[in-house]
């Protein structure tokens, strides 16, 4: 059985799966309740200075939804805890307590200033919790306050509020990250800069996620009126994975171990965060969906398929993707493919036929011999994989590689055998081959 | 009441009141709007879709169900109304395991197809709840248009002659409109008056006249309806049963399918409906399995269905021979009654043969097994009733001769519905065609 003991700067747990800051992780009933299940961690939802903030009376979340309204996104304008700070340390300590075993990680947001860092570091520390994550990364309501995402958004303050975390304290320092910026990559660095320890993203995306059409207003609706909230969730999962790599990829943080959060639902998330260069990874919205209990599949699908592909334990998977994350510069233009349908598995839903005849390359059929079938036209297929992205049965739509040294019946040219990409490509005005 | 479900004869009354209810509530319940937003979210919105070609009417399936499942319930009944407005009782009656939802690529890929009739029935319910009206008279054209029956297409005849704004007279024979949808369909797919809400709300159009016991032969002639109106559309259905031809079929324990559903229908109270203890039905279509069902929940103890060939040449489908054996019924095949007698206790006992095929033709075995029956149902097919008075129209078969317009050999009258030699004896069928004979006058007649 694949092993799957996590060690995260240090910090320790039975499995990779850490609950993300939130409202699971917000009270000690709730955390205990997830401990039972089996996750190997939790980072508490975010402390902030007395006097508490306060929530909003009305809805915090709205969502969007798939098929049988399956949950895709789901947005929120809920605060940090709005529990006294007292209350919430002596749980940690409690928890930490009854829990050894488990990864315990403290959020905190504070403002500005080194004494406000300072004072919760010290009274943080005497929980014993493992660690400490800066959160950066709230869009809403604790921005507009100078916290959160306003710290998150500016990699000079990330720099100097986690010089400031570090200087006081001796716990892990993991900074979590915004994803409402331009290049993730600078915040990192400023991350780094100022001694973090690790970083941990994304936290959620600034977002209005619907609007009611009777009140004319922004749901989450509050007496009439709402507000940008931050979104989170599988729809999120390919902005995180694209920010995580980034990060990964980068030759100035290639080396800062990543908490990868956004969206992980199922062991495959988690295993591609993993790939991806995260060190572990943290969970929210799945649970808010169905519950602490999905930990079980989590645990055992990745244990199964490490098993299945040969992977003794995380450093086997970890970053092993990233090296094969480039440039679209650097793709193989002379790689080529066509799409294939399996006319066995095929339910003749057409729906293959009129992506492609209407929004791309008019490659498949819809009428062979006056019946309804559905096949490729290599002479016009460029490969491009919509087909097999809009087909309800898997499988049943493949991409196959044209061999090198085989005609290409849409260039009628034969697939070039050499490897050839856009910077040696003669339309490139900067080629190499051009000069 | 035990007691009278053991009594032999034809009598009223076997079960209780309760029972009746139960056994005549509607047999496929509407979907509630969640199960309405599970069912659509299954549509696969396909290119060209299959169920629509598999349509009689050619409703718009993908598009009305995409309705649905984006909260503009009006909208997908605007959809299915546009091309078939009878979508309400379609969507009861329709066999649509043999036609959309047998096409349906949810059925080829896992063997449970979209539920296209109940989602059609969840929009129409809707808007006719709701009296959502999509269509209005065009401005009079002062034309005149008789329309000979109605039923399922003499109603779609109507209501398209009414749109292009015409003046229809609508006929029927019967002291209701609705034709097969009032007296012909079995009780529990058209509950709580259902064929009356829905003449209502088609007629409600406006330029509509009905008038009732009004029938050909006898009040109406062709000739005569000539005189007054532009056109003539039959829909007229077929309004003569087929006997047995047995030895002993004159019997009054032998009866009519056809009567035996419309009485039922038109009954005030199911436990004044009378039924034998042990009945025998001939015959292998949906007639058939509906009076064989309905005999059973009205207190039958023992209902067979006998047909002279297999059961894959049944007219029913399997959904329906499924749902009348679940129900008790038993069906029997290959085999056919040659005689019937009384017995001394006012029994029939129907001798049957057997059969078989021999060179691609039915013949008898020599071999024979007698039933003994308190009543004896006949359900093999129907004609153009010997009264109906049509004249010289042409007809093949049995039926009205028409073109691909519905056109008779009368260059001014048009028919459609069973009564012509095309298409399946189906309620949709018929709404297709009377709808499409509407769209022929109205070009004949704007010509």
């Amino acid at each position: 059985m694949a092993d799957l003991r996590n060690d995260f700067v240090g910090i320790k747990s039975p499995n990779p799966f850490w609950l993300a800051s939130a409202p699971p992780t917000d009270k000690e009933y709730n955390v205990v309740r997830a401990f039972k299940a089996g996750w190997g961690g939790v980072v508490w939802k975010t402390l902030g200075l007395d006097p508490h903030i306060v929530n909003v009376g009305g809805p915090r979340y709205g969502a969007i939804w798939g098929a049988d309204r399956r949950l895709l996104g789901l947005n929120n304008i809920e605060l940090i805890t709005d529990r006294p700070l007292d209350v919430n340390l002596q749980e940690i300590k409690s928890v930490k307590r009854a829990w050894p075993d488990r990864a315990l990680v403290t959020s905190l947001m504070v403002p500005c200033e080194e004494p406000c860092w300072e004072d919760i570091l010290r009274q943080v520390e005497d929980t014993e919790c493992d660690g400490v994550e800066l959160n950066f990364g709230c869009p809403h309501g604790m921005s507009e306050r100078g916290m959160g995402a306003a710290v998150g958004q500016v990699p000079e303050y990330i720099e100097m509020v986690t010089r400031w975390a570090k200087a006081n304290t001796r716990m892990p320092v993991i900074v979590k990250l915004t994803p409402n910026i331009t290049d993730v990559r600078y915040p990192a660095r400023a991350a780094k800069a100022g001694g973090a320890d690790a970083v941990s993203l994304i936290n959620t995306i600034s977002s209005i996620v619907s609007v009611d059409l009777d009140q004319m207003a922004p749901q989450p609706t509050i007496d009439g009126k709402g507000t940008h909230g931050g979104y989170c969730g599988p729809a999120v999962k390919p902005i995180a994975l694209n920010m995580v790599a980034s990060i990964a990829r980068d030759p100035e943080t290639a080396d800062i171990p990543i908490s990868g959060i956004g969206g992980v639902t199922t062991w495959r998330d988690a295993a591609e965060f993993i790939t991806l260069g995260a060190g572990n990874v943290q969970v929210c919205t799945a649970a808010m969906t169905y519950g602490f209990k999905i930990i079980e599949e989590l645990v055992e699908g990745l244990e199964q398929w490490m098993d299945t592909a040969g992977h003794a334990n995380l450093d086997s998977i970890h970053g092993r993707a990233v090296p094969n994350v480039t440039e679209w510069q650097y793709l193989n233009l002379n790689y080529t493919t066509k799409a294939r349908i399996d006319q066995d598995s095929c339910i003749k839903c057409g729906r293959c036929h009129i992506a492609c005849e209407d929004t791309s390359h008019q490659a498949i059929t819809n009428l062979v011999d006056g019946e309804r079938r559905f096949e490729v036209i290599d002479e016009e297929c460029v490969g491009c994989n919509l087909c097999v992205n809009v087909c309800p049965v898997e499988n049943c739509i493949t991409m196959e590689q044209i061999p090198a040294g085989d005609l290409d019946k849409r260039t009628g040219q034969d697939v070039p055998s050499e490897y050839g990409n856009w910077t040696m490509h003669p339309n490139n005005p900067m080629s190499d081959a051009a000069e | 009441m035990v007691d009278r479900y053991l009594e032999d004869g034809i009598i009223e009354g076997r079960l209780d009141d309760d029972a009746y209810e139960q056994n005549f509530a509607d047999a496929y319940p509407p979907l509630d709007k969640h199960e309405a937003l599970v069912a659509a979210d299954r549509c696969y919105f396909c290119y060209d879709a299959p169920c629509v070609t598999a349509c009689p009417t050619a409703i718009d399936i993908p598009k009305f169900i995409r309705q649905i499942s984006t909260g503009n319930v009006d909208g997908s009944a605007r959809t299915i109304f546009e091309q078939n407005i009878l979508g309400g009782m379609c969507a009861r009656v329709c066999p649509t395991e043999t036609l959309c939802e047998q096409a349906c690529v949810r059925e080829t890929a896992e063997g449970k197809p979209v539920q296209i009739g109940l989602l059609q029935r969840h929009a129409t319910d809707h808007a006719m709840r709701n009296d959502r009206q999509y269509f209005a008279r065009a401005e009079d054209t002062g034309k005149s248009i008789a329309v000979v029956g109605a039923g399922p297409a003499g109603l779609a005849c109507a209501h398209r002659l009414a749109m292009k704004g015409h003046k229809v007279v609508l006929h029927d024979a019967n002291p209701k409109a609705g034709g097969l949808n009032e007296y012909g369909i079995a009780t529990y797919k058209s509950v709580d008056q259902f064929a009356q809400h829905e003449v209502d709300y088609v007629t409600s159009i406006g330029g509509i006249e009905i008038v009732n016991d009004s029938r050909l032969g006898e009040q109406l002639s062709i000739d005569g309806l000539l005189e007054q109106h532009d056109a003539v559309f039959l829909g007229i259905g077929l309004g003569g049963v087929n006997a047995l031809g047995v030895e002993g079929d004159g019997d009054e324990a032998v009866a009519s399918a056809v009567d035996f559903i419309a009485d039922l229908r038109q009954a005030d109270r199911f436990a004044k409906v009378p039924v034998g203890r042990r009945v025998l039905v001939i015959g292998g279509g949906m007639t058939a399995i509906d009076v064989a069902t309905q005999a059973r929940l009205l207190g039958a103890q023992d209902v067979t269905i006998a047909y002279r060939r297999g059961r894959e040449n049944m007219n029913a489908s399997h959904v329906e021979q499924n749902q009348s054996s679940s129900k008790g019924v038993n069906i029997r095949h290959w085999m056919m009654p040659v005689e019937v007698t009384k017995t001394g206790s006012g029994a029939l006992e129907v001798k049957m043969e057997f059969t078989e095929l021999s060179g691609g033709k039915l013949k008898g075995t020599g071999k024979f097994q007698t039933i003994e029956v308190d009543q004896l149902f006949t359900a093999i097919g129907q004609t153009l009733a010997s009264g109906d008075a049509i004249g010289s129209i042409a007809v093949e078969g049995g039926r009205i001769s028409v073109d691909d317009e519905f056109r008779t050999s009368n260059p001014s009258v048009w028919a459609g519905g069973d009564c012509v030699a095309a298409g399946e004896d189906l309620t949709v069928t018929a709404v297709a065609q009377g709808r499409d004979a509407a769209e022929s006058i109205h070009a004949a007649l704007s010509a």
